[in-house]
């Protein structure tokens, strides 16, 4: 890896001043953070391309505004991230997201972890000075998972983005044009799509949040416990969201080896199974016609017994075995190792292959 | 027997002839000429062209009727006119005197320098050998068959020629950065605007000729016409055109024997205003969302489909055969020193004369005002001259003996845009002006960065506090500071040129914004919500006119005893006041 490093090209630099050496091609927000100066920036995330549309991480290059997540370096560039005249162009932006804003952080489910409440606080803009119409919209999306509330959206675009260019979906889109251009699905049907989510992770407001989240409990309150998803053999790193002993969301992490964040409706929203009082919790075996609680002991033994009297009246190939995918590689080697050796059939399959 | 003579007829046909009923005209001119035998009665040999816009569409349908040389207009012409011009003018020679056009159009036309609106008007748009009769595509193989590409650059930088559509950018530096770039594909792309709409009716062959040869000089072998689907007629001619000159193999393989290849192919736009601007109409192309995309990097590094692209508007590429064709020199004698050349503009307002002009670069805005605009209609004194559409900057009547060009234009905090040119006069509004164009602004944004998104619509509810007298001082400072934020912030041009009008506005008319701010008045009485109109009881003569005209039942009164009016039922229309003869109606 460093050997790579040192063959790429480098350029130097100033950042406020600081003299800096950075591999060509990278942007000026990430050569920044590489050298711990934040620019804030509403639009631009590391799996999606920059569209600069936010205008929020703007710096002064040579003494002109650009946008630094779309302007790479260059030799001898004169970068200025905090100049009061960036600072204040910076602020009348977010001034004005803020003025068609619901400014209703109180009950927001976003609070504490939201992109914009974040900016409004360092810039200390408690009412906004270009203030306005704001946009109102009274229909609501119907979908099951997510909760879309496009008077916080932006239109920063990164849901956009994320559901075309990395889940290859593009369920939604920008309709309409100026103040009310809008994202949502066609012809503003509610959103009929995979509900991976990947957009409500990107989402740097509470335009788009878990259904399901909504009043269990915001960011700081939570204890967070990272673990392996069950769902399938993916193994995908997945974050509980807990409180009261009760699992209220789940998310992932970006630095996940295996999913890199990224995750799918299952295991994204279908946590509900895990506190319901439907679940199975131990074995049950049909007893004259109703199922009743046994010990493991017992129901392994009542089905060892069955297979072995269908392979004795039948044969082995009586049997068939069809193994899951949420058991892990191993379980599955083990399975069918089973099936093979002990039962003495090949009629293995998977559900993954249908 | 009487000498041959040739009888030619020019219809105009371009989109405002057309609606005048020109194809009728014209089919009524063939099918009387027909009927009377005239061709073998008097010896005559007649023929019709349908030709494209003169510029004077306010006096369509313009008809030349051309005897032995000798030509003659006339003007608003009908179909049931045409009888008595075939039978007073074609066959006993008398013009109709009464119909022929008149001083303003002399005027009108002879103060321009036509050199790409030229042929407008003259030929038959729809015949490439009308084009080849005035020397045609030769530019085009003059360029491709005996001249390098960087010497096709050369000239074209040399001539000085700059963008028609907005910016101003040197034509041949684009080419020669486009032509540069290591990539082998390579597209150029005609953007056609509302205002050239004239130009590809009325001679659609030098737009494809002058795409033709920027497409040889960057060695790009597609071009692309960007237009609107609705403006039908442009399209249909400019349809036909490539039709027939890939008849003729100045498009397809191995253009003029050489191995260089050409294809055009049409894209169309939808209604936005935003689909003009380069990278949006780019996206629009590669059917995405026309939103403008970031620069750099610039299309002519990075363009269509991530190729380097050369875009230019189609009054640009019309000048190229004849920049190749008459030699850089000669163009770059036409216009200033940094503008050189010619510009069309639609002029439109409050001036007699209104359509579509050509001028060279530099003339005075009092020349084109009073020259070829004829002056101020109705005698009211003029105000501001707003140069560049929507976002263009208003110019005050103290500043008429600038010149018009890129340089002034830019001084003046305004740009060529889309080549509109309105003339206000001291009845319109500064305030309510600009909030008319930010209205059009802020709907056509494309919606993607705040500063032009929200900036521009809260710039228009800060204009209609204004007008509606619910502003106060501080509000100018915060439409000032948006402007700012607007012209350095934006992604793309609309949102950075957007504040033009107020800024120019608020320097030039500062006295005028404080009227409505400070005083709640407004001066041209314009402003509804600040003006008031009532009786002047000695002036009134009891006439009752106003009392009959006014629609809300606001004015009372006896026959012949002064009238009043119920400040409260006014409606504020200005019927009353315009009906007046006595001038006894105040507004305030
Ligand atoms: C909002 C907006 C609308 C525009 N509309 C047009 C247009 O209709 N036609 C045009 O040629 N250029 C238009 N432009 C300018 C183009 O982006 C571009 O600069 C031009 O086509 C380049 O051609 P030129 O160098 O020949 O002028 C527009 C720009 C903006 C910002």
């Amino acid at each position: 890896m460093s050997n790579d490093r040192e063959k790429q090209k480098t350029v130097r630099l100033r950042i406020n001043s600081q003299v800096i050496d950075v591999p060509e091609g990278r942007t000026i927000l990430e050569a920044a953070k590489e050298i711990g100066i934040y620019i804030p920036a509403l639009c631009n995330h590391p799996m999606i391309s920059q569209s600069g549309a936010c205008r929020v991480c703007i710096v002064e290059v040579n003494g002109t505004p650009v946008t630094s997540c779309t302007t790479l370096v260059e030799k001898d560039m004169e970068v200025i991230t905090n100049s009061p005249y960036i600072e204040d162009l910076r602020r009348d932006t977010i001034d004005l997201i803020l003025s068609d804003h619901p400014y209703d952080c109180m009950v927001c489910q976003k609070t504490g972890e939201c992109e914009l409440q974040e900016l409004a606080y360092s810039y200390n803009i408690r009412k906004p000075l270009f203030s306005g119409e704001r946009r109102i919209y009274d229909k609501k999306d119907g979908n099951r998972f997510i909760e879309r509330d496009m008077e916080k959206c932006i239109l920063c675009g990164r849901c956009v983005k994320i559901c075309d260019e990395v889940q290859g979906v593009g369920a939604i889109d920008f309709a309409y044009k100026g103040f009310g251009t809008k994202v949502c699905p066609p012809f503003e049907r509610d959103l009929d799509c995979e509900f991976c989510g990947q957009c409500v992770m990107a989402c740097p407001t509470g335009a788009l949040v878990g259904r399901d989240w909504i009043g269990k409990g915001r960011y700081w309150k939570i204890r967070e416990v990272d673990t392996t998803c069950s769902y399938c053999g993916v193994g995908c790193s997945i974050t509980l969201h807990v409180k009261n002993n009760e699992i209220i969301r789940v998310s992932s992490r970006p630095d996940s080896v295996v999913n890199k964040g990224l995750l799918c409706v299952k295991g994204r929203f279908g946590y509900g199974f895990i506190s319901s009082p439907d679940r199975l919790k131990q074995p049950l075996i049909r007893k004259d016609g109703r199922l009743k609680a046994a010990s493991w002991e017992e129901a392994l033994d009542f089905a060892a017994d069955k297979l072995k009297k269908i392979k004795e009246a039948h044969g082995p190939d009586a049997i068939t075995g069809l193994s899951s995918a949420r058991c892990t590689t191993e379980e599955n080697y083990l399975f069918q190792k089973f099936m093979r050796a002990a039962v003495g059939t090949n009629n293995v399959d998977h559900c993954a292959r249908l | 027997m009487i000498e041959q003579q040739t009888v030619t007829i020019k219809v105009c046909l371009g989109t405002a002839g057309r609606a005048s009923g020109g194809a009728d005209v014209l089919s009524i001119f063939q099918k009387l000429i027909q009927l009377n035998g005239i061709e073998a009665q008097i010896d005559k040999k007649c023929s019709y062209t349908k030709v494209g816009c003169r510029g004077f569409c306010s006096k369509d349908v313009l008809v030349d009727v051309i005897i032995n040389d000798q030509k003659v207009t006339y003007q608003s012409v009908k179909p049931t006119m045409v009888e008595k011009i075939v039978t007073e003018h074609i066959l006993k020679g008398e013009p109709v005197a009464d119909w022929l056009t008149k001083e303003d159009y002399e005027s009108f036309q002879t103060k321009q320098h036509k050199i790409v609106l030229g042929p407008c008007g003259e030929i038959d748009p729809e015949s490439i050998d009308d084009y080849l009769g005035m020397k045609g595509y030769r530019a085009a193989e003059k360029a491709i068959s005996k001249m390098r590409r960087d010497e096709v650059i050369k000239k074209v930088i040399q001539s000085g020629l700059r963008g028609r559509g907005g910016s101003g950018f040197s034509t041949g530096t684009k080419w020669e950065i486009c032509k540069s770039q290591a990539d082998s594909t390579k597209y150029i792309i005609c953007n056609v605007g509302e205002v050239n709409r004239p130009l590809a009716e009325g001679n659609p062959h030098a737009i494809i000729e002058g795409l033709l040869i920027g497409g040889y000089a960057i060695g790009s072998e597609k071009g692309f016409i960007y237009i609107r689907e609705r403006y039908h007629l442009s399209v249909e001619r400019l349809r036909l055109a490539i039709t027939q000159a890939k008849d003729k193999g100045f498009i397809g393989r191995n253009i003029f024997g050489t191995d260089f290849c050409f294809d055009i192919e049409f894209s169309f736009g939808t209604e936005a205003f935003i689909c003009g601007e380069e990278t949006a109409l780019m996206e629009s192309i590669e059917g995405k969302r026309a939103m403008p995309r970031v620069r750099p990097p610039f299309p002519v590094q990075k363009g269509l489909w991530g190729k380097p692209t050369v875009i230019n508007n189609a009054e640009t590429f019309s000048n190229i055969p004849l920049i190749i064709g008459k030699g850089a020199r000669w163009f770059s004698s036409i216009g200033t020193k940094e503008s050189t050349g010619t510009k069309v503009f639609t002029l439109s307002g409050k001036v007699k004369n209104v359509g579509l002009v050509e001028i060279p670069m530099g003339m005075p805005f009092r020349d084109i005002v009073y020259g070829i605009g004829g002056g101020m209609e109705s005698g009211v004194a003029l105000k501001a001259v707003q140069v560049g559409g929507p976002s263009g900057g208003l110019i005050p009547a103290s500043m008429l003996d600038m010149g018009l060009d890129y340089e002034n234009l830019s001084k003046l905090g305004s740009i060529v845009g889309s080549g509109g040119m309105v003339v206000f006069n001291e009845d319109d509004c500064i305030v309510s002006i600009t909030k008319f164009f930010m209205e059009f602004l802020q709907r056509e944004s494309c919606g993607k960065c705040p500063p032009c998104r929200i900036g521009t619509k809260r710039m228009l509810e800060l204009l209609t506090k204004i007008t509606e007298g619910r502003a106060e001082y501080n509000d100018l400072a915060t439409l000032e500071r948006l402007s700012g934020l607007m012209k350095t912030s934006s992604l793309c041009g609309l949102g950075r040129t957007a504040s033009n009008p107020f800024i120019t506005g608020l320097n030039h008319f500062r006295d005028e914004y404080l009227a409505h701010v400070r005083e709640k008045k407004c001066p041209a009485g314009v402003c509804t919500a600040l003006i008031t109109f009532s009786i002047v009881e000695d002036r009134c003569k009891g006439c009752t006119l106003c009392k009959k005209v006014c629609p809300a039942g606001a004015v009372s009164g006896e026959v012949k005893k002064p009238h009043r009016i119920d400040a409260a039922a006014c409606i504020k229309c200005g019927a009353c006041f315009k009906a007046c003869k006595f001038k006894a109606i105040k507004k305030q």
